[in-house]
């Protein structure tokens, strides 16, 4: 059975950078990605990025990308990459077990970081299943990677940062976008980025949803309704419109479930995302030697999944033997930067998150 | 307002422009008013014309003394929420930032638009800068009618 020091599932954001700081220390790992290629969701961000130069704000998603990954290769000696390499199992007597090509392999660590990201969450209405119905990631992935567009006249249900974004980059790509229907009283994203959208003449309907998709053999029309103050449908509200695609943007729920198969501690914290493991402020689990980092522990913006996974390579290098030349530095640094990234109003959902999580963690 | 629409009110407009007698010169107007996690307007500015500070969520203050209206924010915006806004006599010219393909071409005739998303003038476009550091944001140089100063935002392709 091959053995590592370190294990990093996830080759996104979080993934990347915790190699990277535990290269720094002196300590090796293996990447194993399932996708084919690193990067995550940033490879499909074509907009600059928030936050300050050290989470590489105003740089575009795809490049951040690329820098994460260039750094890694620096460090061939120390960090290996598994593409298409999927983990079906983790064992207590820290064992997993991977997939490629359909042959399976055991493998063994001495320190496990999870790096697995959030997926989308979906919503239930009459006829959510016609061809033509999407999640945004996934239009994302479409359009930004593959270069294939969903369709010519498009409306999105939610308007949180990345049904906003998105929306703005099917206009770029050439797709009407006709609405913006948000079920909430208020806009859910960055204002900047909702006033993007008005001034190309997209309409953001706040207190509305869909109803009902429309269509027989693929999405032709959807029915979309006022919501009042209980976010329920007001009678009477409904109106038509035909799209041929529809996005549901309403947000991403921590793709936790390898933490609940080798049996971490786990929480409910809707203001997470969901379904999260319970960690300290060293972002290690209820389970010796298995750490996690990213949108996997609540889900951020992609600037904090970064800093966290410096953080959590720096952390677990460090409890390995392979103490950073900087250390107690880097560490403060790290943890300054996500307590400014989530000091303002958008991050007091993780805030007060992170506080039921971990007032959970010291009982 | 601006929670609701994603349109900022009159009021909340004219508190980031510069005064009348500033303007006769170029500068950046910053329409951030949220406290966001950003700073690469503070952090890009070669003049340290833009303070944010050390919580990255304040939102920037422009020190219009200090302000050259270069333009350099305008494409370091990841909100693409800056222009700059100059007074020469009747016309005020701004440079904008815009990301969409093909670009305008200098002479070109465009169409004004407002905040709302309505079309409300043509403008002139003067020049179009798109360098390798701007990194696909070009800044568009536009002379539009004085009468538009609160009104203007952004430009569209004639016929759309």
């Amino acid at each position: 059975m091959k053995h590592y020091e370190l294990v990093i599932i996830g080759g996104g954001p979080a993934g990347l950078s915790a190699a990277k700081l535990a290269a720094e220390s002196g300590l090796s790992s293996v990447i194993i990605e399932r996708d084919f290629k690193l990067g995550g969701q940033l490879v499909k961000q074509t907009h600059m990025f928030f936050g300050s130069e050290k989470q590489y704000a105003k740089t575009r998603g795809i490049n951040i990308a690329k820098i994460l990954i260039d750094d890694c290769l620096k460090f061939p000696d120390l960090i290996e990459i598994r593409k298409e390499t999927m983990v079906v199992g983790i064992y207590a007597d820290k064992v997993i077990t991977v997939l490629k090509n359909d042959v399976y392999e055991k493998i063994s660590f001495d320190a496990l970081i999870i790096a697995t990201g959030a997926s989308e969450k979906f919503l239930a209405f009459e006829n959510n299943d016609l061809p033509g119905i999407y999640g945004a990631g996934a239009v994302q992935t479409l359009m930004n990677v593959h270069g294939v567009l969903p369709g010519q006249n498009v409306v999105m249900v939610g308007s949180g940062n990345i049904g906003l974004i998105v929306s703005y980059q099917l206009l770029q790509a050439g797709v009407n976008v006709l609405k913006v229907l948000e079920a909430g009283p208020t806009i859910g994203g960055y204002k900047v980025h909702a006033s993007k959208l008005k001034r190309l003449g997209v309409d953001i309907l706040t207190s509305h949803s869909i109803k009902r998709a429309n269509g027989t053999e693929k999405l032709e029309s959807i029915i979309y309704s006022e919501l009042d103050s209980n976010w329920e449908y007001i009678p009477g509200t409904e109106k038509e419109i035909e799209v041929d695609a529809l996005c549901i943007s309403v947000g991403l729920s921590p793709l936790a479930t390898l933490l609940s198969m080798v049996g971490c501690d786990m929480k409910y914290v809707s203001k997470l995302g969901g379904l999260v493991p319970v960690i300290n402020e060293h972002h290690e689990t209820s389970i010796d030697y298995i750490y996690v980092a990213g949108d996997v522990c609540g889900v951020e913006e992609a600037s904090s999944a970064i800093v966290e996974g410096y953080l959590t390579g720096l952390i677990v290098a460090n409890k390995l033997g392979y103490k950073h030349p900087d250390f107690e530095n880097k560490q403060m640094d790290f943890l300054n930067q996500l307590t400014n990234l989530r000091s303002g109003p958008f991050g007091k959902a993780t805030r007060d998150g992170l506080r039921e999580l971990r007032d959970q963690y010291a009982e | 307002m601006l929670n609701k629409t994603g349109v900022a009110t009159l009021d909340l407009i004219k508190s980031r422009f510069p005064s009348k007698e500033q303007m006769l010169q170029p500068k950046a107007v910053t329409e951030c008013y949220e406290e966001i996690p950003c700073n690469p307007c503070s952090t890009s500015c070669p003049f340290d014309a833009i303070t944010i500070g050390e919580d990255i969520n304040t939102p920037p203050k422009v020190d219009f003394d200090k302000c050259t209206g270069c333009g350099i924010c305008v494409y370091n915006c990841p909100g693409l929420a800056i222009f700059t806004i100059q007074e020469i006599e009747n016309h005020l010219i701004y440079k904008i930032p815009y990301e969409f393909l093909p670009y305008p071409n200098p002479g070109d005739l465009w169409q004004g638009v407002n905040r709302f998303g309505d079309v409300i003038c043509n403008v002139l476009i003067q020049k179009v800068t798109i360098s390798k550091r701007q990194d696909k944001t070009a800044l568009i140089q536009v002379l539009v009618d004085k009468e538009f100063e609160l009104e203007f935002v952004t430009i569209r392709r004639p016929n759309e």
